[in-house]
């Protein structure tokens, strides 16, 4: 799922301090499970932020609701009006939500609530851990599960560098090192052989490197034109 | 022979190899990189020229190493794939053989969030692994890594680094010996200070005949006071420091002498391991004192070939 988390309060109070009639929109599907910006987010980040107004005395009404997902036109389309009658709409969705909600209707003025930080899981209660990129040319067959680009902190893709010590990786004590991982699992699958293949350089124009990527699927268009 | 540099002939002589290493400073005033490489000139074979080490801006490896080959010097020149892709990379290493510059040694380097400007973005577009390989076959094939042709020879000696002290050990000759396949003519170690864990690493080394497919040489530091070793240990990536080593420095009444010693003692014993092909000697901010272990190490006067 996409994780993200709040933007301090004060940064959101500040985008919001010109604005009289504010939505704090919350979106209940990745970031509502990582508990960033779903329906409980939100009510909390409105009523902070009406008893902050308050406080500095700045006039206007803070509403507050949810969409099922802000990165579907349909979900957008049922509140349109509502969403309309906004002068600032604070989104609590990832980036994405926040972008598909302006391109697809421009009027809008929207902006984040929340730091997009990544793409994982929920590694424990309360702990989410990024676990891919988007290369656009996936490698985890070669890694037996475990993602150098994203876990690597040097995105190295023939074997751990000379700073992994204790199955840490040389940037910071809790960063398991991702080629000690890989390392484990190759050996306990025996093959470890295959770390002795040179892996070419790899082709980043796959990924974000290329420029923004968009993905098409002709078999599922739906011809607009005839 | 490959590139004919100094240091690929001493090399090739079966001498034991003394290499040393100059750290660019933190501006573009170079006398005092220049005064050390004057220094002890008559007793290294060559010198590193590190590459913006621990990830923080310094004068450029390449510039300082050209300076050192008007000189009448010889620069190993360190690239690391942190802060460069591959278009720049090629880039730097066709300028640096214009330069006349003879030998390469590639590495990771140590992230960037280790130095001065840890926001910076890492480029790590390849690998070490990768370096080696397609500068080999920009020499040997001439061909960039992205298949063109290069158009007029190059070459140089290539050099890795390795590290017997990380992690997973059991990996490290694997990937000592992937370098040697990627390309790598010599091997330069991490710093030295756990010989028993070295000698370990040596015997691994010697079983798959690794010695003999690329020059290795130990890394050794000598340590100028407590403070110092203690700073290595907890704060520099890569490195072990036994905690009987510390010990020795607490006992000791003269820390500098002490430091000398074990580094002096370090080498000597290098001498005596079979394989080691010679040594890196790493006195950053203390190079001055490298003629004098060069001298105690027995290993003075340089071979001329
Ligand atoms: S290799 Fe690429 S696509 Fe696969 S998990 Fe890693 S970043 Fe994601
Ligand atoms: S320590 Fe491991 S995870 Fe960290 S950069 Fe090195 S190889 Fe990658």
């Amino acid at each position: 799922m996409i994780i993200a988390e709040r933007k301090p309060l004060e940064e959101i109070a500040a985008m919001a301090a010109p604005y009289k009639k504010i939505c704090v929109l919350g979106c209940n599907t990745c970031v509502g499970v990582c508990m960033a910006g779903g329906e409980k987010e939100a009510a909390e980040t409105a009523s902070l932020l009406r008893i902050h107004r308050n406080k500095e005395n700045q006039e206007g009404e803070v509403d507050v609701f949810s969409l099922e997902r802000q990165c579907e036109f349909e979900f957008i389309d049922e509140v349109l009006e509502r969403l309309k009658s906004y002068d600032l709409i604070i989104s609590l969705a990832c980036g994405v939500g926040v972008q598909t909600m302006v391109e697809h209707v421009p009027s809008l003025r929207v902006v984040p609530g929340l730091n997009t930080t990544s793409m994982g899981y929920p590694t424990e209660q309360g702990v989410w851990s990024e676990r891919c990129l988007g290369c656009g040319d996936c490698v985890l067959h070669l890694t037996m599960g475990v993602c150098p680009i994203t876990r690597c902190a040097k995105t190295l893709l023939n074997g751990p560098c000379g700073g992994s010590a204790e199955g840490l990786c040389e940037v910071g004590e809790d960063i398991p090192c991702a080629w000690q991982l890989i390392h484990d699992r190759l050996s306990s699958f025996s093959r470890l052989n295959d770390l002795n293949e040179i892996q070419p350089p790899k082709d980043w124009s796959t990924s974000h490197h290329g420029g923004p990527r968009t993905t098409v699927r002709e078999d599922v268009r739906i011809d607009r034109g005839e | 022979m490959i590139a004919g540099s100094n240091l690929e002939k001493i090399v090739n002589s079966g001498n034991f190899v003394v290499t040393g290493e100059l750290g660019p400073p933190k501006s573009s005033d170079i006398t005092q990189l220049k005064h050390h490489a004057e220094e002890m000139k008559d007793h290294v074979d060559a010198y590193n020229i590190t590459d913006n080490q621990t990830a923080i801006v310094r004068t450029s490896s390449i510039a300082c190493g050209s300076t050192l080959v008007q000189m009448g010097l010889e620069p190993i020149i360190q690239i690391t794939v942190r802060d460069r892709n591959r278009i720049c990379i090629q880039a730097d290493v066709l300028g640096a053989h214009a330069l006349g510059i003879k030998n390469i040694l590639c590495l990771s380097g140590d992230h960037q969030s280790f130095g001065n400007e840890p926001g910076s973005k890492g480029v790590y577009d390849i690998d070490s692994m990768q370096l080696l390989k397609g500068l080999q076959e920009m020499r040997d094939e001439n061909r960039f890594m992205g298949g063109d042709e290069v158009e007029a020879p190059i070459s140089y000696y290539l050099g890795a680094v390795s590290n017997p002290f990380a992690d997973p050990f059991e990996y490290r000759v694997d990937r000592l010996e992937k370098k040697i396949n990627a390309g790598a003519s010599f091997i330069q170690t991490q710093c030295i200070f756990d010989l028993d864990r070295f000698e370990k690493w040596m015997e691994l080394v010697r079983e798959r005949g690794l010695h003999k497919k690329a020059a290795i040489m130990g890394g050794v530091t000598p340590i100028k006071s407590l403070g110092a070793a203690r700073y290595m240990k907890n704060n520099v990536s890569g490195i072990t420091i036994p905690d009987a080593l510390i010990d020795r420095l607490k006992g000791a009444e003269k820390k500098k002498e002490e430091g000398l010693k074990i580094c002096i003692e370090t080498i000597k014993r290098l001498q005596e391991i079979e394989g080691v092909a010679g040594v890196h000697i790493m006195a950053i901010a203390w190079e001055e004192i490298v003629p004098e272990i060069v001298e105690r190490s027995g290993l003075y006067p340089r071979p001329q070939v």
